[in-house]
């Protein structure tokens, strides 16, 4: 069967199944085991409320517990064992890891990059956001930045390999070195240590437009008062940024400073497409994914060591969430 | 907001140029993609695209077919470089290592005192002592006028298999996007408004989901898959796009139906509505807004998915989606080719850019519920 079909067919499937559940769902809670037409109506509508909200919920929490919810536990467990699968090794596998030098420049460059693209991304998010506010072309400008966040982490890459490229005269960066006098070409991605950087700089460029979304929001959501005050009080542009502004939205620096942190964990396409992981470059879901098909174990056991990192993140969240709701 | 006061800041200027600096550092590369995807494969890498509206000097070969005559002693073939066509020589040689050691009009001394000659019009003079048996090579640098052309896309398209990674990422994102929206919805409509114990902790559920990361669910998932029988196929990849997407979706869904006036879904309880005409007819046309929201996120995130293809969908070249047909093939196999590259890339990210540009006031919305609180 051709996918284009298949697709079709699911698409009519999975429409169809889940109107039809709900519908269908209902209408059996309603009708046939709590009729409103039986001995207690009221008491037959109450039991139907309380068990709706289980229908509606249940598909959803069914794909969550079972995507997300049980491996957590499945992947811990299987990190368990060994590349088969059939021994059990306890922490054997983290042991290994611990061991690997791979997997120690891994961890390293990953927290580099958890310093470096957060820190950047939120800085110029927040540069581009202020600075856009007080232009007429400002969101064109806006929009412009915005765009790579569009773009797949692959394509991100092809782009950037043309500017890194070895050859000056497809690589925007060689072109540079060559204009200002430099006689050989220099494969920025071969260059120990500061390859990583070069790295982070796709996803700074991706991340950027992110930030500044979302702080432009924030910045414009300051009460204007504030600001006057400060400008009847005689502060300077540097001052009411810096000390009015950027105040008023720490929130909101910390929750995206948070979100790309976590996006900085998941993101493999960019050292895959462009160094494999070569010269020194791996990071953790890189290393996790050159294990992934050959030792599972071993795999597991670098995705819940990714996890360990989220968690305290995760708990924030949880926590935040909890009090708005109070 | 800063001339509140009625100062305009003096800095206005210096603003301005910053920010289109700014703009140029971020649009440079994409620019730079999307030029060199329309030129001529060799003019690629004989000059940067930023210099493509000029002419490009290139470096050719040709063989100096035709008979040689003997005079004075010496073997002479006459001819021209460009053969029945004209054009413009500047450099010349008679080496493959050296292709422009020569001037134009100078006397090049060649292995075994042969000699070359090229006029700036390609009109040439070879000389031999001893008799020419094969055609030797000229090498010579010439000009040649800028191409663009549609060449490389139709060699993605009809030879290198293109077309065929296109459907499929096509495949893959619209029920990827379609089927986690309705299910969310149902979700978000039960922890926005209806009272049940547990709820809290539910939604807080769905907020730790949000940031765990896809990778532990690789290879536990993908073993379940294979117990049940999906294996890597597009059914598996749809139903794990479903269960990654959906606390993305439920939280983003759940925020903006808290947010519907209260008013109006208790007027329509009291005159006898049940929670499913409620939803159905009040809260899910309201909310679209919010599913359009997501719609595009979920889209934008299937289509430029990476990992999920590379473990979900079975790893021969009948299934490869987009950017695994790059990130595995193209970039492999034709490292070297910046053509086709450039113009698979450009591809792959076309659709995603003209969602992105057509829907952009959904897709900040959507940011913004997610994020700011």
């Amino acid at each position: 069967m051709s996918p284009i079909i298949q697709g079709l067919l699911t698409i009519v499937i999975g429409v169809g199944g889940c109107i039809g559940y709900f519908y269908a769902s209902n209408l059996i809670l309603d009708k046939v085991i709590f009729p409103v037409q039986a001995k207690n109506p009221g008491r037959n509508i109450n039991r139907a409320n309380m068990v709706r909200p289980w229908l509606f919920l249940f598909p959803a929490m069914f794909a969550l517990s079972l995507y997300l919810l049980y491996p957590v536990v499945g992947s811990f467990w299987r990190s368990l064992f060994n590349r088969s699968g059939e021994e059990f090794i306890g922490l054997g596998n983290y042991a290994s890891l611990a061991a690997d030098s791979t997997f120690q420049t891994a961890f390293l460059n990953n927290l580099l990059w958890m310093l470096v693209v957060p820190a950047a991304s939120t800085f110029l998010g927040l540069l581009v956001a202020q600075l856009t506010d007080r232009i007429r072309w400002g969101n064109i400008a806006k929009s412009l930045i915005f765009m790579p966040m569009a773009i797949s982490f692959v394509g991100a890459s092809l782009i950037w390999k043309f500017v890194y490229a070895n050859n000056p005269d497809i690589g925007l960066i060689n072109a540079l070195r060559f204009f200002f006098g430099a006689s050989e070409p220099l494969d920025v991605l071969q260059l120990r240590f500061w390859n990583n950087f070069f790295l982070m700089a796709i996803l700074i460029w991706i991340q950027t437009g992110f930030a500044m979304v979302i702080l432009s929001a924030a910045l414009r959501g300051i009460p204007e008062e504030t600001i006057e005050a400060a400008i009847i009080d005689g502060a300077n542009p540097f001052e009411i940024f810096f000390k009015i502004k950027v105040p008023q939205i720490m929130g909101t620096i910390v929750v995206v400073w948070t979100t790309i942190t976590i996006l900085v964990l998941k993101v493999f396409d960019i050292v895959y497409t462009m160094t494999g992981g070569n010269f020194g470059t791996e990071i953790l879901p890189s290393y996790m994914m050159s294990y992934m098909f050959r030792d599972d174990g071993r795999a597991t056991a670098v995705a819940f060591v990714i996890m360990l990192i989220v968690l305290p993140v995760m708990i924030w969240n949880i926590r935040q969430a909890r009090q708005e709701m109070r | 907001m800063d001339n509140i006061a009625g100062t305009k800041s003096s800095l206005t200027w210096a603003v301005h140029i910053s920010v289109v600096l700014l703009v140029i550092i971020w649009l440079v590369p994409t620019v730079g993609l999307m030029v060199s995807s329309f030129r001529d494969r060799d003019q690629i890498t004989a000059s940067g695209w930023w210099l493509s509206p000029l002419p490009v000097t290139q470096n050719f070969a040709v063989k100096a077919e035709g008979d040689p005559v003997e005079r004075d002693g010496l073997f002479v073939l006459e001819g021209n470089v460009f053969g029945e066509g004209s054009g413009t020589v500047s450099e010349f040689g008679g080496r493959r290592a050296a292709p422009t050691e020569f001037a134009i009009g100078e006397t090049g001394a060649l292995t075994r005192d042969r000699t070359l000659t090229v006029q700036a019009d390609g009109s040439y003079v070879y000389t031999s002592p001893a008799e020419i048996k094969r055609a030797p090579s000229i090498y010579f640098a010439s000009e040649t006028p800028p191409e663009f052309s549609l060449i490389n896309y139709e060699q993605i398209f009809n030879s290198n298999g293109m077309d065929r990674a296109f459907i499929n990422t096509l495949t893959v994102t619209i029920p990827a996007t379609i089927i986690p929206i309705l299910i969310a919805a149902f979700a978000a409509y039960a922890l926005a408004w209806m009272e049940f114990p547990g709820r809290g902790l539910l939604i807080a559920m769905v907020v730790g989901l949000l940031v765990v990361p896809l990778q532990l669910a690789l290879v536990p998932m993908l073993k379940l898959h294979n117990a049940m029988g999906v294996g890597q196929s597009f059914l598996g990849i749809w139903m794990a796009h479903t269960g990654f997407g959906l606390p993305l979706a439920i939280y983003l869904l759940r925020n903006y139906m808290v947010g519907l006036p209260r008013d109006i879904i208790e007027s329509a309880k009291v005159d006898g509505a049940t929670d499913f005409q409620v939803f159905t007819k009040i809260v899910l046309p309201l909310s679209f807004p919010a599913l359009a929201s997501f719609a595009i996120f979920q889209f934008l995130w299937t289509w430029n998915d990476l990992l999920v293809a590379k473990v979900f969908l079975p790893s021969n070249s009948e299934s490869w989606v987009m950017t695994v047909k790059i990130a595995d093939d193209l970039l492999g196999s034709r490292g070297g080719d910046w053509g086709i590259l450039a113009a698979a890339a450009f591809v792959s990210i076309a659709v995603p850019l003209i969602v992105f540009f057509t829907m952009q006031r959904y897709l900040v919305r959507g940011l913004l519920a997610g994020s700011v609180k």
